[in-house]
């Protein structure tokens, strides 16, 4: 397959055959993490920026050690040390950068579609970490491949979707790349924590937990955003543990050889009750390590090569 | 396209390169590493060789080069990467590096590259099948099936019956 985009921003505008691609490049990847030197000199020469106009660990480490992977020199950038303060637009701060003669953009930000605003006016690759309850794309693809790795397929699977669905790019990035690859996705969630109109996508909505956990083969379960509580989107946080959280108990209605995964940062005991995070289900850990395959991947395919 | 290699040479010359190896590289810490696609394959012939003659499993492994080209962005494909796997340390190891044809020499600079970022080898020998001349970095096999001087607009193509549907060598005119 020949690639023809110069940024990634979602999944909802990729193909099954482009993620397809995606998921295949990543698996050599996996193997550099693992050998005594774990660097490739591919993309030396190169300069990264990561733009996190939001808090993240995972995701921005994740990023980081890929593009060091692969030689890449890395600039972080966050804006409370910066000239964002001093009320410069973030067009007029990406330009000024990429004046400096950099390679590729990745960056997290609250507002849904920033990566693509600035995509149409940059002209290097921009990478999605992550923009407001849009869309997280190097999420999604790292837990197809997870999937996949796990279970040999992704085509035919049931995958349940548990949690705060309205606000979670990782839920909207992942239906989106679920059902192009073939699987059934499922959303369990009260009705408040929904979208309207989420069928569109896809999915099968259900508001009870052990109902719409039956026979799956893959539950993904979503941190629920403890910053949101003051909405009164749920009555409280213990009885959403009540109604929603993952116990072993509730998880004896899914197929025995269920997998379990969590995008991060897990609260332990409210999503998934605790001996659930650390049972053999769990696969996430997995999906930590396979984020810096995948993001490597990624990376490659959109600064290794020659666009077409 | 012509073919300048059948099926019974292309097995003899492979045949005196095998002989060669196992003639002049001490069998203890030996250990073979093969360049993807069909380096990968005339290694493990040269395993299968090794390990007929004196019963020793010797360590193997294989290289993809592709992130460590020096032309990646002049390229105008990007090549598909695949997976190395050098399952074994390679520090102190006597290695045989084996690719099917040698040109310019910079797969064989990469491939150097790569292995070296496993570990410290004791020594890394090179093997290939053909050498067509035309190279451009200071890089000489050690173990040489057949030896061609072509011109740069020719191309040498190896098939093997372990991936293609015949056996043989054939010079190609680039278009």
């Amino acid at each position: 397959m020949k690639w023809r985009r110069k940024d990634l921003l979602g999944l909802r505008e990729l193909s099954r055959e482009e993620i397809e691609y995606i998921l295949e490049t990543a698996q050599p990847f996996k193997e550099i993490s693992e050998r005594p030197i774990k660097k490739v000199p591919t993309l030396r020469g190169k300069t990264v920026v990561n733009l996190f106009f939001e808090p993240s660990t995972r995701t921005r480490i994740s990023f980081e050690l890929a593009e060091k992977r692969l030689s890449a020199d890395t600039i972080n950038f966050t804006p409370g040390s910066s000239s964002v303060l001093k009320g410069e637009t973030l067009l007029d701060t990406l330009r000024n950068i990429q004046a400096m003669q950099i390679d590729c953009v990745v960056m997290r930000h609250p507002s849904p579609g920033s990566c693509h605003f600035l995509a149409q006016r940059l002209d290097v690759p921009v990478i999605n970490a992550g923009d407001g309850a849009h869309e997280h794309p190097t999420q999604a693809l790292l837990d197809l491949f997870t999937i996949k790795e796990k279970k040999k397929r992704i085509e035919g699977l049931k995958v349940a979707i548990v949690g705060d669905i309205r606000f979670s790019r990782v839920a909207r990035s992942n239906i989106w790349g679920l059902t192009k690859m073939g699987a059934k996705v499922r959303v369990i969630s009260p009705p408040t924590l929904l979208p309207p109109c989420i069928e569109k996508m896809g999915v099968e909505v259900f508001y009870h937990l052990k109902e719409g956990l039956r026979n799956v083969d893959v539950i993904m379960a979503l941190r629920i955003q403890r910053e949101r509580q003051n909405e009164s989107l749920i009555p409280s946080i213990r009885e959403y543990r009540k109604l929603y959280g993952i116990t072993r108990e509730v998880l004896k209605v899914a197929k025995d050889d269920v997998i379990i995964m969590h995008p991060g940062p897990v609260n332990r005991g409210i999503e998934l009750e605790p001996e659930v995070v650390d049972s053999s289900h769990s696969v996430i850990l997995e999906q930590v390590t396979n984020g810096v395959a995948v993001r490597m991947a990624i990376l490659y395919i959109l600064m290794g090569g020659e666009v077409s | 396209m012509r073919k300048f290699i059948d099926q019974e040479e292309l097995r003899d010359l492979w045949l005196k390169v095998c002989r060669e190896v196992s003639r002049e590289i001490p069998h203890s810490n030996i250990a073979i590493v093969g360049i993807r696609t069909r380096g990968a394959h005339l290694a493990a012939r040269l395993r299968n060789f090794l390990k007929e003659r004196t019963g020793i499993d010797v360590p193997f492994g294989i290289l993809d080069i592709t992130l460590y080209r020096d032309d990646l962005t002049a390229i105008a494909e990007q090549p598909v990467v695949r997976s190395t796997e050098i399952p074994f340390n390679v520090t102190g190891k006597r290695i045989v590096l084996v690719d099917d044809v040698i040109y310019t020499g910079r797969t064989v600079r990469a491939a150097l590259d790569e292995l070296i970022d496993f570990g410290r080898p004791s020594y890394i020998r090179l093997a290939v099948l053909i050498d067509r001349g035309g190279r451009e970095l200071p890089i000489q096999p050690d173990f040489v099936g057949k030896f061609v001087e072509l011109a740069p607009e020719e191309v040498v193509e190896v098939k093997l019956k372990e991936i293609d549907d015949e056996e043989g060598a054939y010079i190609l005119k680039k278009k």
